[in-house]
């Protein structure tokens, strides 16, 4: 009884592959190798945005794209083997020291700016400044500091600063500026935002770390705090900014964000990694592509669809070839 | 210090010298002494950073070296690990084609499916069949009903994906596991040399060897899946031997006569023998490879790891919690299978005929259930995939419920907290950083030395030391504090709850249930609602690290109270005990060398918790350890990795050590 039920499925089997093989026809343009190009994902939505554009128009042009998870840092061990081939966003504001590190290798290679400006900054929800006149000056918010105090720092105010490993110099800054502020650490940005998320639903206090391009300044509205402009000597220079003593007497830089791709990708696929760095986008596409997902609930593809159908012209221009 | 416990055994054998209260007040004195005068000896309060043997760096340089370097000629040691994950990937694609993606018989990694994918309906029906071929229609019912949920809250896919990638694990597991188990078994040398490994293989947390996998097998599913093996395997190897070594020797021997060869004897007498062991090792293999899903994710798994993770970033407390409860699911089916299959006769003992048809028909029920929904599919879009719009979502509920406790009762909370952490906290953490190590180290070695004699001194206060010359003291105690502070906790907690739950069956089957799901819902889940209303810091780690800890200890307690012969009660029922007398002098004495097993378990799941509170902000090892991971310092993490695992060792030893002496003391009376 089992023999005929295994010969009549393998039968059944066999139809349905040459079924449905008869109506399957390639209809690809020809490219350098059929191989797929492995694009990383991280863990934020307009890194998702700029990556499923970017593999969009590379499917366009013919190329097999595979979307794989990968650490935001721990990714350049995969970058420099060939595991991974493309990441589309590398802040300068985060990622300098380990990208510039990876390029020394030599097996990494630096895909160009993607045209969006990393802010960083100290950041209040908008009905702070209710307590607190005169924000978004750095001294108001220096005067106000209690207005920002928890039980366990008052009076001193309490600052949420990201996590260790991403630098900042904010312990540096409350000191050098003579700042009431005490910082503390999130262990990562998804702790920071459901902080941030707990007090805005509770019209409570606080201050922390926030970047955009991302959702969270657009889901809950808020200001930058203004501290003395960046400026490399303020950083470097103890006698440089307003206090002559000490360095990072003034706020934070803002920077690129890059492309980073594996090196031998660029003789594997030569015509797509042109079109990688040709990918250009600014902050206020990529603000409303993220707020589109984020807040209003749309599908990543169909937003990506979206933005493809309406800049075709644009994306046409990276895909010209050389 | 080290004199004093050196000079302990000789001092005097009258009974004043040698009891307790005189050799630690000698200890506190000195230990008193040590501190007071501390500006004479600042190396003993204060591990000097020049005398830190610089591991760390040892580490890292053999790693490069054996990635970039070793070569055996005809291949490189990375070519060789690469080849590995190669033939790995070929099973885990097949069955990842059969789940989720499709075959597309095609060299053209784009090319469309040709033949789709099982439909949803046959998977669910193939769990069905599968709980009523093992067990009966009940347990049937209830896979099927798990793995339907997956269907309707829209899971199904990543689900497949974790499934797919467990199917592989899982069997390598078992492999590797009971091989390592029969080669320990049969020889002492690599028993000796196998458990130390165990040991650590338990103990490291995962994040420390992730790097070098990542090194050594490169990014993604494979890479994901030997991490996983690294975590799942050890409990079936230590089960493995544990169960060889307890077949009845009469049967051995019986198998002796009959004339079987050593091969014959393995595998038809004492591996069959071992069966019902070898089935608890199995089912441990499934449910810490279904721990793991979450880290899995993290290095390229995907899946419902993956879910969890990318819904709480976006702090969509719902659709994580949701995606957490499916892997939750996937746990109680997976464990309700395998333990229903462990409880079965052994073949040999069915009427032999009846038992062959039996199969026969569902094997055959099941293949036409596959072609014809196969089939089916490709005409019905609704049995390929299930359809969105028969989705169900609960996701807006909880994240409203979050945000009403947030409004209304954050201020309550706080100042729960505030007390907490103003009162017990923050003097805990204090008192342990102002202590100088080397009063630790020595307080370990004694407390060894009393438990256990010279040789378990002698190991607690080489790690200890090992802890101490690699630099990591000062975030080592900040954990022994963490750690110590949640487990008082859990243990204030699970004790009672578990004591009531010994003593009422209804509460029993409740507490069973929250205590399964506690261990299978991954810890991710909750942390980032406890953020919300706790604020990033001790506090909120502390919180999460007891939810995570506390059922061992419920557990434990439970079985301890339970398994205490039903004649001793009687008896001191007859003596006319009251209810709480019976509970103070009879059964929590007996109880308690179980209780504090259990406390031992919660020990150690508190320590596999650490790196997951540093994502919460806390300073302490698993900080390190995750430090380590995102800048891919393989040295950094395997030494904190390494710290942790040696802390856990030495409160392993230090219980068992006193629960021995305790057994050893009831068995006497």
């Amino acid at each position: 009884m089992t023999r005929t039920c295994n010969r009549l499925f393998l039968t059944l089997l066999a139809a349905t592959v040459a079924f449905t093989g008869v109506f399957t026809s390639a209809a690809r343009a020809e490219v350098e190798s059929k191989d797929p190009i492995i694009l990383t994902l991280h863990d934020w939505t307009g890194q998702y945005v700029t990556t499923t554009i970017m593999g969009r128009v590379l499917e366009e042009m013919g190329y097999n794209i595979k979307y794989q998870q990968a650490d935001y840092l721990a990714q350049f061990a995969g970058l420099e083997s060939g595991d991974l081939h493309v990441a589309m966003e590398m802040w300068e504001t985060t990622g300098k020291e380990a990208m510039e590190k990876s390029l020394a290798t030599g097996n990494t290679m630096d895909l160009g700016e993607t045209g969006m400006q990393a802010i960083e900054e100290w950041w209040y929800p908008i009905y702070m400044k209710e307590k607190c006149p005169g924000l978004p000056d750095w001294k108001a918010l220096n005067e106000c500091a209690e207005a920002f105090s928890t039980p366990d720092t008052a009076p001193s105010g309490r600052y949420l600063g990201g996590p260790v490993t991403w630098g900042g110099w904010d312990d540096e800054r409350v000191e050098a500026l003579e700042m009431d502020f005490e910082v503390v650490h999130a262990g990562t940005d998804a702790a920071l935002f459901a902080e941030l998320e707990s007090a805005y639903q509770r019209k409570a206090p606080w201050l922390g770390w926030i970047y955009t391009p991302h959702w969270a300044p657009i889901k809950f509205e808020g200001e930058f705090v203004e501290f003395p402009p960046y400026s490399s000597e303020c950083y470097s220079d103890a006698s440089v900014g307003l206090n002559p003593d000490m360095a990072y007497d003034c706020g934070k830089p803002r920077g690129w964000i890059k492309k980073v791709g594996w090196k031998d990708g660029a003789d594997k696929w030569p015509c797509a990694y042109s079109a990688i760095q040709a990918f250009t986008i600014d902050n206020q596409a990529m603000g409303t592509m993220v707020g589109e997902v984020d807040l209003n609930g749309k599908s990543l593809e169909d937003v990506v669809e979206n933005w493809l159908n309406n800049n075709k012209d644009t994306w046409s221009a990276w895909a010209q070839c050389g | 210090m080290s004199e004093a416990v050196a000079d302990v055994p000789q001092m005097s054998r009258t009974c004043f010298f040698r009891s307790g209260i005189f050799i630690w007040s000698v200890f506190v004195a000195l230990a008193i002494l040590i501190t007071v005068y501390q500006d004479l000896w600042p190396w003993a309060m204060k591990y000097p950073r020049g005398w830190v043997i610089p591991l760390k760096g040892w580490i890292s340089d053999f790693m490069s070296w054996l990635i970039n370097d070793l070569d055996f000629g005809v291949f490189t040691f990375k070519e060789m690990t690469r080849s590995v994950s190669w033939v790995l990937s070929w099973p885990l694609t097949f069955v990842n084609n059969l789940l989720v993606e499709g075959f597309a018989f095609s060299t053209d990694p784009g090319a469309e499916a040709v033949l789709p994918p099982l439909p949803w309906i046959a998977v669910v029906g193939l769990f069905v069949l599968a709980g009523i071929a093992i067990k009966d229609w009940g347990l049937g019912l209830l896979v099927g009903a798990c793995i339907l949920y997956l269907a309707i809250f829209g899971r199904w896919e990543s689900a497949m994906v974790t499934l797919s990638a467990i199917f592989i694990a899982v069997p390598l597991g078992i492999g590797a596991g009971l091989g390592i188990g029969i080669l320990a078994f049969k020889f002492a040398g690599v028993k000796r040399l196998i458990i130390p490994v165990l040991d650590l293989m338990q103990t490291v947390p995962v994040f420390a060897y992730l790097v070098p996998i990542l090194f050594l097998f490169g990014f993604g599913p494979v890479a994901a899946m030997i991490a996983t093996m690294i975590y799942a395997t050890p409990p079936m190897v230590r089960i493995a031997i544990l169960s060889l070594e307890q077949v009845p020797d009469d049967r051995v021997e019986y198998g002796e006569m009959a004339g079987c060869t050593p091969k014959q004897l393995l595998w038809k007498v004492q591996i069959p023998s071992a069966r019902s062991g070898l089935m608890i090792g199995v089912n441990q293999v499934i449910m810490l490879s279904l721990n793991m899903v979450i880290i899995a994710s993290m290095i390229g798994a995907g899946g419902l790891g993956f879910d969890v993770l990318s819904s709480l970033k976006r702090l969509a407390i719902g659709s994580g919690l949701e995606a957490g409860i499916a892997i939750t699911l996937l746990a109680i089916t997976l464990d309700r299978l395998s333990q229903a299959y462990s409880k079965r006769p052994p073949p040999a003992h069915l009427e032999h005929d009846t038992y062959r048809a039996r199969r026969q028909k569902m094997i055959y029920l099941a293949a036409t259930m596959v072609v014809v929904t196969w089939v089916a599919s490709f005409f019905i879009p609704a049995i390929r995939t299930y359809p969105e719009s028969w989705q169900l979502t609960t996701a807006g509920f909880w994240g409203d419920l979050v945000k009403w406790i947030n409004v209304n009762y954050f201020d309550q909370l706080e100042a729960f907290k505030t007390v907490l952490l103003v009162n017990v906290l923050i003097p805990t953490k204090r008192f342990l950083l102002a202590t100088p190590w080397i009063v630790v180290v020595a307080f370990v070695g004694l407390l060894g030395y009393r438990l256990g004699g010279v040789r378990l001194s002698l190991l607690a206060i080489a790690l200890a030391l090992f802890i101490v010359v690699t630099g990591g003291w000062k975030k080592a105690m900040i954990t022994v504090y963490l750690c110590g502070i949640s487990v008082l906790i859990a243990a204030l907690i699970g004790i009672p709850i578990g004591i009531w739950s010994a003593r009422n069956e209804r509460v029993h089957r409740v507490v069973q249930v929250c205590v399964d799901t506690l261990q299978t819902l991954p810890s991710f889940v909750y942390l980032i609602p406890v953020v919300m209303l706790f604020r990033v810091g001790d506090f909120a780690a502390m919180i999460a690290v007891v939810v995570y800890a506390v059922a061992p200890a419920i557990r434990y307690t439970d079985h301890g109270i339970r398994q205490i012969p039903i004649h001793l009660v009687e008896a001191s029922t007859a003596l006319g005990c009251t209810r709480w007398q019976i509970l103070k002098r009879v059964q929590l004495p007996i109880a308690l060398p179980e209780i504090m097993l259990g406390i031992n378990q919660t020990i150690m799941m508190a320590l596999s918790m650490l790196v997951i509170t540093a994502l919460v902000g806390t300073r302490d090892l698993g900080q390190e350890v995750y430090i380590a991971l995102t800048k891919a310092d393989t040295g950094r993490g395997i030494v904190a990795g390494v710290s942790v695992a040696f802390i856990a060792i030495i409160s392993d030893r230090l219980i068992t050590a006193w629960v021995k002496r305790k057994r050893a003391m009831l068995g006497e009376s």
